[in-house]
């Protein structure tokens, strides 16, 4: 019998205590164990970013880090972005009007980064933008998009549109 | 893939942490950031039976500025190196290596102990702890002994750790007054592994000259490679007359292996170049610091 250890959870709000192996990733316990299957899973070694979620609002690798690590800490993930009505929010909606993915694959994670780019800065530039996305490999679009959705993103915040 | 099994610790108190050590040994894998050790274990190219995750000891989170020296915990994460003013005013040659450290969301969670205990030989902060001549702490049940940067690192992903040591913080000399420094490197693409890297700490006198220079290369051997022989060229010199001098002692000292899409002339060259802005960008950043 493997150890077991259970720990307790903090996911987008919602606190579940699970019993897991101790080796189990968070990227894992996330699409199992809490149903949020937005995380992707990509390389599961820290090179493609698929699996990006926020930390206590940082950006983290999901497949780096252990799920018992993540006990006592914030764990947010793609299905905390959409409006409580179940509508994109504005940087969801802005990767949908500049065509920012194609097969989807990459976006949950880079939807992630660019969260935690926002909270810290309102206005980020071409060059910050860039930085965050870097981390993160899409086979899809070229990236261009997604910096363009973003700088949308970046040009309009605060306003009311 | 997924890890193999291990059994998980979690202490709490540093103490707590070195006495499993001490107890499990070659056995027993530290967690620190595990930006290195995750890849490791969900490849399964190594499988230790216990994992000690020293991220829940507060002690090895502290930061101290003592007599001329930074101490900084062995959790220190890389983006605090990227980000803190307190950490930059005392070295700046930190901030200025850390964020070409992997990508934001690596630097949220590795940290500068962990990056010293792996050693690789590209990596950033071996190269700039043994240029800024820093000290690594090292501790086990045994008691506590400090260890010169330049002797900590022996060869390609070894430290002169013992299998009960753990690295507990890292002490920097805070910057003088009219010390520069400045760290570069070139990869396939921003955030990758680094093909070959350059960090250089100046020092001049309050004429203007050369008083005391340290160049280490990174990625050109199996520990950050010191290139004394570019520095003698440097001392008591006007830096800018001798740059190229520097660039060709660089090329000259350096024997790097090659390694697949980079060869060895290539590192050597880059090294040299490399070393050679490290060391201009390092005399303005001193000069700017003077006036």
């Amino acid at each position: 019998m493997n150890p077991v250890v259970v720990v307790t959870l903090e996911v987008n709000g919602t606190r579940q205590q699970v019993e897991i192996e101790p080796r189990t990733l968070l990227a894992d316990v996330l699409r199992e164990k809490f149903s949020a299957k937005g995380t992707h899973l990509g390389c599961e070694h820290g090179v493609c970013g698929a699996c990006t979620v926020l930390l206590d609002g940082e950006p983290v690798r999901s497949c780096l880090t252990l799920a018992a690590q993540a006990a006592g800490h914030r764990v947010e993930t793609v299905e905390s972005l959409a409006e409580p009505d179940g509508s994109l929010n504005e940087l969801q909606g802005a990767f949908q009007k500049h065509h920012g993915l194609q097969c989807g694959f990459c976006t949950p994670g880079i939807l992630m980064s660019l969260t935690a780019l926002f909270r810290t800065t309102q206005h980020p530039s071409e060059d910050q933008i860039r930085e965050f996305i870097q981390g993160h490999i899409c086979r899809c679009t070229g990236y261009q998009q997604m910096i363009e959705a973003a700088l949308d993103v970046s040009e309009h915040a605060g306003s009311a549109r | 893939m997924k890890p193999s099994v291990f059994e998980y610790h979690s202490p709490e108190t540093t103490e707590e942490a070195l006495g499993l050590l001490g107890e499990l040994g070659a056995d027993a894998k530290v967690l620190a950031g595990g930006q290195s050790l995750m890849p490791l274990l969900n490849l399964r190219l190594t499988a230790p039976g216990h994992l000690i995750d020293i991220n829940r000891i507060p002690e090895l989170r502290e930061s101290a500025r003592m007599n001329g020296t930074l101490r900084l915990g062995a959790t220190t994460r890389h983006q605090d190196l990227g980000r803190r003013a307190d950490i930059a005013d005392c070295c700046p040659l930190l901030r200025e290596a850390a964020v070409y450290i992997g990508h934001p969301q690596i630097r949220t969670r590795g940290t500068l102990g962990g990056s010293l205990a792996h050693a690789d030989p590209s990596a950033e902060l071996p190269a700039v702890a043994v240029a800024l001549d820093a000290t690594v702490v090292v501790r086990s049940v045994r008691g506590e002994r400090r260890v010169s940067a330049a002797d900590f690192f022996t060869y390609h992903l070894t430290t002169d750790l013992d299998e009960d040591e753990l690295v507990v913080a890292v002490d920097f000399p805070v910057a003088g007054p009219r010390q520069g420094s400045a760290f570069g490197e070139v990869a396939a693409r921003f955030g990758d592994f680094a093909m070959v890297g350059a960090a250089a700490v100046i020092r001049l006198g309050e004429d203007g000259k050369v008083e005391d220079a340290r160049i280490v290369c990174s990625s050109v051997a199996g520990t950050p490679k010191r290139v004394p022989e570019a520095e003698d060229v440097l001392r008591g010199q006007e830096a800018a007359a001798v740059l190229g001098e520097v660039e060709g002692a660089v090329a000259r000292t350096l024997d790097p292996a090659p390694q697949p899409k980079v060869s060895a002339g290539y590192k050597r060259r880059t090294a040299a170049v490399l070393a050679r802005r490290a060391v201009e960008s390092a005399c303005q950043s001193a000069l700017r610091r003077m006036s």
